[in-house]
């Protein structure tokens, strides 16, 4: 089973519970709808170093609500009940996976119905009980590629990945503007030496040029603080879930009609 | 999160705790951090110019000075005070900034960031990039920057920049995910100077090598002002570069006894305080595995204290092993219970301490007066307190 079935694929990621979980279920599903071949389950965190001013402000708004990574594997269930063909990935900072229990998780992960699972802050080497855990539950481990990341830790990527490989457009936290040609175009050339699985790129792909660019060269692009945003300024003063939901749908549609 | 027995070798592992949890964009730059600081170690000619350093320009060694009224005044054992608050710029920090800033040079690296909680670790920062004509860039939380004013200004006026933080608690914790933001972005031409014994491998092995010195200077001074080793040896732990620094060295000497001060904060409710052996559990935060203060979900808890350098809800993760193999033990002291501590020091030596150092002051209050008159503390004093006078000002009546 391949994770896209366009080509580029678009995936799309959502920080669950922003402003609340009744928003983030309207807005992947319409995603979907839309055309999102693959959602990213964004599981909101305290500390997201990784993350930008957008996905932060995303963190607090659906923390405060109380969103937890069971939560968020509801949400999972409820959308794979209502889309059966769409995949889902959970993407999360560690430390609420080890919180919940690693082995749980994997469980209940698979019975939601998830296809696989991005921890943003573990890399392969640390990942030895996580990814026999995953293996057993045919769940897959999604790692990062970065365009620091020699060679030497390609390969070990490549080898730890299933599904597809995520590669960072470049040094930084999400939301920021990528030179879409740069450093990405290079470092999915280098993926590719060592990896037949296909390649998502993400990072600051925020418009229909952008996605017209990475698919020139790699499989899938994911488009994350560009949604996140919308989902802010539309459900802005206790808007319905339907208008950010149908904002969101339209954005996608115009990024891959123009691709 | 990987606990396998033989894990216990790997470089960056203390026990089950350590490691490196960081997005792949770093992992390239801690590899070739941990081959410069490998090398760094074994070559005499860096030793030799840092230990020039440490003696010339930061003032080492440090006195072990005998405080002969306040052991009077509590009528039990020989207390001993470890005098890194002597220190050029006020505190232990500036032994590895020092440190990390040559490897920075040798590394070709020009720009350095850090992270400052009290800002004595900024300050030293800032400091020894003055010395080495190096751009600094210092994250500070903007609650921090309230409460240790007079820190931001020495920082601003030594060539810093100094860049606020207003996320989360707006505290240590905050001012490291902005730099570690900063890193992630500026990768290739930046220098992290972490200024605890935190984060992912190898900075709590280096950051704690470079602090060993005050354990090895106080081993040999009590050796040679006594003759025989303490009973005990008494820091506040924050991060815990200070106590790894002063513990490392009498570890095997299993008789002495090493004991971590925690801040005990306004309570031990969940938020009041910054005590995690007293309501943290194993989780990871900011590169390293290690005993974490958080909620049901592994959201990471906010944390009180009134010294800033102590307010932050992770641990260093040696002193998270030290702590499982029961090798070393951690206690807690209030805001309240440092204040009066505080005062007591000041009193009683002329001495007035760093609110962190004071909660190490305070433990030594409580232990002294049930040890016998021939048997021996020593507290490392690992800052000293000017840098506190507007909070003293505020909860103390002179």
């Amino acid at each position: 089973m391949s994770f896209f079935r366009s080509k580029p694929g678009l995936v799309a990621y959502v920080t669950c519970g922003d402003p609340d979980l009744a928003t983030s279920r309207a807005v992947i599903l319409s995603a979907i709808d839309a055309g999102a071949d693959l959602i990213e389950l964004g599981v909101p965190f305290s500390d997201p170093v990784a993350d930008g001013p957008v996905i932060q402000r995303a963190s607090e708004r659906a923390l405060k609500n109380g969103t937890s990574l069971e939560d968020v594997l509801s949400l999972a269930e409820g959308i794979r009940n209502s889309r059966p063909l769409t995949n889902l990935i959970v993407f999360s900072y560690l430390n609420p996976l080890i919180r919940y229990g690693l082995p749980k998780f994997v469980t209940r992960a698979k019975d939601a119905g998830v296809d696989g699972v991005l921890a943003v802050d573990l890399i392969v080497e640390e990942a030895d009980e996580y990814r026999a855990l995953m293996e057993k539950s045919r769940l897959a481990p999604v790692f990062l590629a970065a365009p620091t990341s020699t060679d030497a830790r390609l390969k070990k990527v490549a080898a730890a990945s299933r599904g597809f490989i995520y590669a960072v457009a470049r040094t930084g936290v999400t939301g920021a503007k990528t030179d879409v040609r740069g450093d990405a175009q290079q470092l999915v050339k280098r993926i590719k030496k060592f990896s037949k699985l296909p390649v998502a790129v993400g990072f600051g792909i925020s418009n229909a040029d952008d996605f017209r660019q990475v698919g020139k060269y790699a499989d899938a692009a994911v488009i994350g603080s560009a949604i996140v945003k919308i989902i802010e300024e539309k459900s802005a003063n206790g808007a319905s879930p339907e208008v950010p939901a149908a904002a969101v749908g339209d954005f996608i549609r115009s990024v891959k009609r123009a691709s | 999160m990987a606990k396998s027995a033989k894990q216990k070798n790997i470089p960056g592992r203390f026990g089950a705790y350590g490691g490196r949890y960081v997005p792949e964009t770093l992992m390239a730059a801690l590899e070739e951090l941990e081959a410069a600081y490998t090398k760094a170690k074994k070559d005499k000619k860096f030793q030799r110019e840092l230990a020039a350093l440490l003696a010339n320009f930061a003032g080492r060694p440090t006195s072990l000075f005998f405080a002969q009224r306040l052991t009077q005044k509590l009528g039990g054992a020989k207390i001993y005070l470890k005098r890194e608050d002597l220190l050029h710029t006020g505190a232990h920090k500036i032994n590895n900034a020092l440190g990390q800033a040559l490897l920075a040079r040798r590394m070709g690296k020009k720009r350095i960031i850090a992270e400052t909680g009290a800002g004595q670790h900024g300050v030293a920062t800032a400091t020894v990039c003055a010395l080495f004509g190096l751009e600094c860039v210092v994250y500070m939380g903007a609650e921090d920057m309230r409460r240790q004013e007079l820190n931001v200004f020495r920082m601003r006026l030594l060539g810093a920049e100094v860049r606020g933080v207003e996320s989360g608690s707006r505290t240590l914790k905050d001012a490291i995910n902005e730099a570690m933001r900063d890193w992630v972005t500026n990768v290739r031409s930046t220098y992290y100077l972490l200024g605890s014994a935190l984060g992912a491998h190898p900075y709590p092995t280096m950051v704690r090598d470079f602090h060993r010195v005050i354990g090895r200077e106080a081993r040999a001074q009590i050796l040679k002002a006594e003759g025989k080793l303490p009973n005990a040896v008494i820091a506040c732990v924050g991060g815990g570069s200070n106590a790894i620094g002063i513990f490392h060295e009498f570890i095997r000497d299993k008789k002495v006894r090493l004991i971590g001060v925690e801040a005990g904060g306004r309570s031990l409710s969940l938020g009041d305080h910054a005590a995690r052996f007293s309501g943290g559990s194993p989780g990871v935060l900011q590169g390293t595995y290690s005993y974490l203060l958080q909620n049901e979900s592994g959201q990471v808890a906010t944390t009180h204290s009134i010294s800033a350098g102590l307010d932050y809800p992770s641990i260093g993760p040696e002193h998270a092993a030290l702590h499982d193999s029961g090798r070393a033990e951690y206690v807690n002291a209030s805001d309240k219970e440092t204040l009066a501590a505080l005062a007591l020091l000041s009193r009683t030596e002329g001495i007035i301490p760093a609110l962190e150092s004071a909660h190490a002051v305070a433990e030594a209050i409580k232990r002294a007066p049930k040890m016998k008159k021939r048997e021996i503390i020593i507290i490392n004093i690992s800052g000293r307190g000017d840098k506190d006078m507007g909070i003293l000002q505020e909860n103390i009546r002179a």
